[in-house]
């Protein structure tokens, strides 16, 4: 067989379809597809795509355990790695990690890594109700602050180890931002309820309702007989613009609008906590959770969705496939562009119009790339004269996050960098005894990998901790 | 799960709870808040602390029947559990050094003025109580806070009991004849802080109001619970569930704050006329 050139697509409802429901739009390969995209890898010596790999899976080890249709083997080998294969498949930037650096994609289209990982995963986690061996107890008790991606990946390899694992998470739901943050069309609940699950089957104990730097003190943990904490309490306060206008009603952060419809369901039809539906949309910001507002906002009946960015389409930081899928739904791009004030309606005549104190439009400057700014990326410069407004009802603002303020407040030597972050070295080590963190707690709003990267770093350095005390 | 220990009418359509919350508990000082769903699939509503039993491990709640949730929630009775419980959220009221204070409640915020106002006297401060209701049936807690003001006020708008007219009234009343509070700690409906702060103003009275606007999380994750301050001609935006709920009276940008809570209005009556119509058909 000659070299195959270009990836096997991925089946997927169809645009017309998919934005009047919330289904999962990528319907992952079957056996066949998946044996074809396998058959693609070249296997080759230096494997430059495990380095690119945040949790460096074996990639190659995987791809060739499909090869030889053992998937069960192809799903061990991941994961050693990783603890979230099936989210991972679904929400990792390939295309700037592992397939980047695939050898063939130096003259064709790389692998499809992810989409391979997707289907080992989801063939295990669909036919497999095998319960994973509870290890042997170690008898040392290690704390987890937060169950997003980071705390799940670092309690999972923490419970493997032996350890007694206690999550302790504020919302009444564990996931972090994998069930308030990413849509169920991006990654369905099921699967992330399933990789918990898996956890649970390891020993980890999950208590929801607490909210560590509140409900119990950092320090009280230790007094409880914790010998270590790993703090991933992720992204905390939304960023606004500080442009007039961000009062208004129907203005939300990203934050709001996602957990609205994703973990309080405001997207059922009949919700029990409300969400502005329908209208015309604007959504600040290029990131992969700006396209998520989106085609969320899409998906609850808008006429029209804009996306409003400051750079170019060419510097979108969205993963590639959520940028397509939302322009094929009918997202409209407004690229150069940048927000100065969000108009409300006010009929001065009839202070009872139900309209008034409402979101009316959003005006914007148009912008040209200047020079390049420290990040290498050219700077945004505004056109003189050149605001414009556009009619909107609702403005969703998905600029990002500071890290989450309520631990540093209220724990005593705990250093943080000028944006909030959580200070740590390479092991993820605070400046504290014992107490390490990772994620977006540490670095701002980033990726699900590495978040989980970062909880694996930590998870080795506790136990190495642990076992010097 | 949280059971619910005592429950209690203190007037028509305002309900006390008893939560059986021991961590909470430990730590929920005045002026903090709680987050609660009452069933799997429900709402998340934030509601202030208004009495903590650290002893028992319970936690006192009060609300005013005014949407389905609060509604679902009055129906619950001693010994039923709900589902969530999480908290202390917020910061605690400010209360050390202060030797004069007026708390000014206004409706069913009188119930969380009340712990303030406790406190306050538990610190030997000197306690003046104004509390404000629309008529003597929405009137609550009369005893309890006689019990701890050394002055008590009590108005109602239509003068069915207590002197008539708002919280204003007494408060314009005592600044003119120069008392000299340090502080005045005002809880209630937006409208009503808005014109404690006009009111005081002029005499230059520190005022703390505590803001109780739209939440999900509670956490500082959403930001949905956004005001806007103005500091010194700037415009700055906090987070009620960080920041607060407590902020300086002065600061506040009301208008904003009353608009904002008028977002889900129509969604919320709707709601309430739904769940009205469940329960008439449970009862049927």
């Amino acid at each position: 067989m000659g070299i195959i050139e270009k990836k096997f697509e991925m089946p997927v409802q169809s645009p017309g379809e998919r934005i009047h429901n919330f289904g999962e739009v990528a319907l992952g390969y079957d056996e066949e597809t998946a044996l074809l995209e396998a058959g693609r890898c070249l296997n080759c010596k230096n494997r430059p795509c495990v380095s690119g790999c945040p949790v460096n899976v074996d990639i190659p080890g995987f791809i060739q355990k499909i090869r030889s249709k053992d998937f069960e083997g192809a799903y061990e080998v991941i994961s050693r790695s990783s603890s979230l294969p099936a989210v991972c498949g679904r929400v990792c930037p390939q295309e700037t990690q592992c397939e980047c650096k695939c050898t063939m994609g130096i003259k064709y289209e790389p692998v499809s890594i992810g989409r391979l990982e997707r289907f080992v995963a989801d063939l295990h986690n669909n036919s497999c109700a095998v319960k994973a061996d509870t290890p042997v107890r170690n008898g040392h008790k290690i704390a987890v602050v937060g169950s997003g991606p980071s705390g799940l990946t670092c309690a999972g390899d923490l419970a493997k180890k032996g350890y007694s694992v206690t999550i302790y998470e504020a919302l009444h739901k564990a996931g972090g931002v994998l069930v308030y943050g990413i849509p169920e069309f991006r990654l369905p609940k099921k699967i992330v309820e399933r990789e918990i699950e898996g956890l649970r089957e390891l020993g980890v104990d999950i208590q929801t309702n607490v909210i560590i730097g509140r409900t119990l003190l950092l320090e009280e943990l230790f007094d409880m007989g914790f010998e270590a904490v790993y703090i991933g309490s992720g992204a905390g306060l939304p960023r606004f613009m500080n442009i007039p206008g961000e009062g208004l009603n129907g203005v939300y952060s990203a934050n709001e609008f996602l957990t609205r419809s994703n973990l309080m369901k405001a997207y059922l039809d009949y919700p029990v906590t409300p969400i502005m539906k329908g209208g015309r949309v604007a959504v600040v910001g290029g990131g992969n959770v700006a396209m998520d507002a989106a085609r969320t906002a899409l998906r609850l009946g808008a006429e029209r969705v804009y996306i409003i960015y400051r750079r170019s389409m060419e510097e979108l930081p969205a993963r590639r496939e959520e940028v397509e899928h939302a322009k094929e739904e009918g997202v409209e791009f407004m690229e150069l562009c940048d927000p100065v004030e969000i108009t409300g309606y006010e009929n001065r005549e009839d202070p009872g119009d139900q309209r008034n104190g409402f979101v009316r439009g959003i005006k914007c400057r148009r912008m040209e790339l200047g020079k390049e700014d420290e990040s290498g990326r050219k700077k945004p410069v505004p056109i003189p004269d050149s605001e414009f407004v556009t009619d909107v009802t609702a403005v969703v603002i998905a600029i990002g996050t500071s890290p989450n303020p309520l631990i540093k407040s209220t724990t005593e030597g705990l250093i943080v960098n000028e944006k909030g972050g959580i200070v740590v070295n390479a092991a993820g080590k605070t400046s504290l005894n014992g107490v390490y963190a990772g994620g977006d707690v540490v670095t701002g709003a980033a990726t699900v990998i590495s978040a989980m990267g970062a909880g694996k770093t930590a998870a080795k350095a506790i136990d190495e901790w642990v076992g010097r005390q | 799960m949280y059971r619910i220990l005592t429950k209690k009418s203190l007037n028509y359509n305002v309900t006390q709870m008893e939560i059986d919350a021991p961590l909470v508990a430990a730590k929920a000082k005045p002026g903090q808040f709680i987050i609660l769903r009452v069933d799997q699939g429900g709402e998340r509503i934030p509601l202030t602390v208004a009495g903590i039993d650290k002893e028992k491990g319970s936690v006192k709640i009060v609300f005013k029947v005014a949407g389905s949730t609060t509604q679902i929630l009055h129906y619950k009775e001693v010994g039923d559990s709900l589902c969530d419980f999480a908290g202390p959220l917020g910061n605690p009221t400010r209360t050390d050094g202060l030797k004069n204070v007026c708390v000014i409640g206004g409706g069913v915020g009188c119930a969380i003025a009340l712990p303030v106002a406790k406190e306050l006297k538990e610190k030997d401060a000197r306690v003046t109580g104004i509390a404000g209701f629309k008529n003597e049936a929405q009137v609550l807690l009369e005893e309890e806070f006689r019990e701890c003001c050394d002055d008590f006020y009590l108005m109602t708008d239509d003068g069915s009991r207590g002197a008539y007219g708002n919280v204003t009234l007494p408060l314009k009343e005592l600044l003119e004849k120069d008392e000299r509070f340090d502080e005045i700690i005002a809880i209630g409906p937006v409208v009503m802080m808005k014109f404690v702060t006009l009111v005081a103003k002029p005499f230059g009275i520190p005022v703390t109001v505590s803001m109780n606007p739209i939440m999900i999380d509670g956490t500082g994750m959403c930001g949905g619970c956004r005001l806007t301050l103005n500091k010194d001609g700037r415009r700055e935006i906090r987070f009620a569930c960080v920041d607060g709920p407590d902020f300086d009276g002065y600061e506040v940008d009301f208008e904003e704050a009353l608009n904002r809570s008028r977002m889900y209005k129509a969604f919320e009556s709707h709601a309430y006329e739904e769940t009205c119509h469940l329960f008439s058909k449970i009862k049927d």
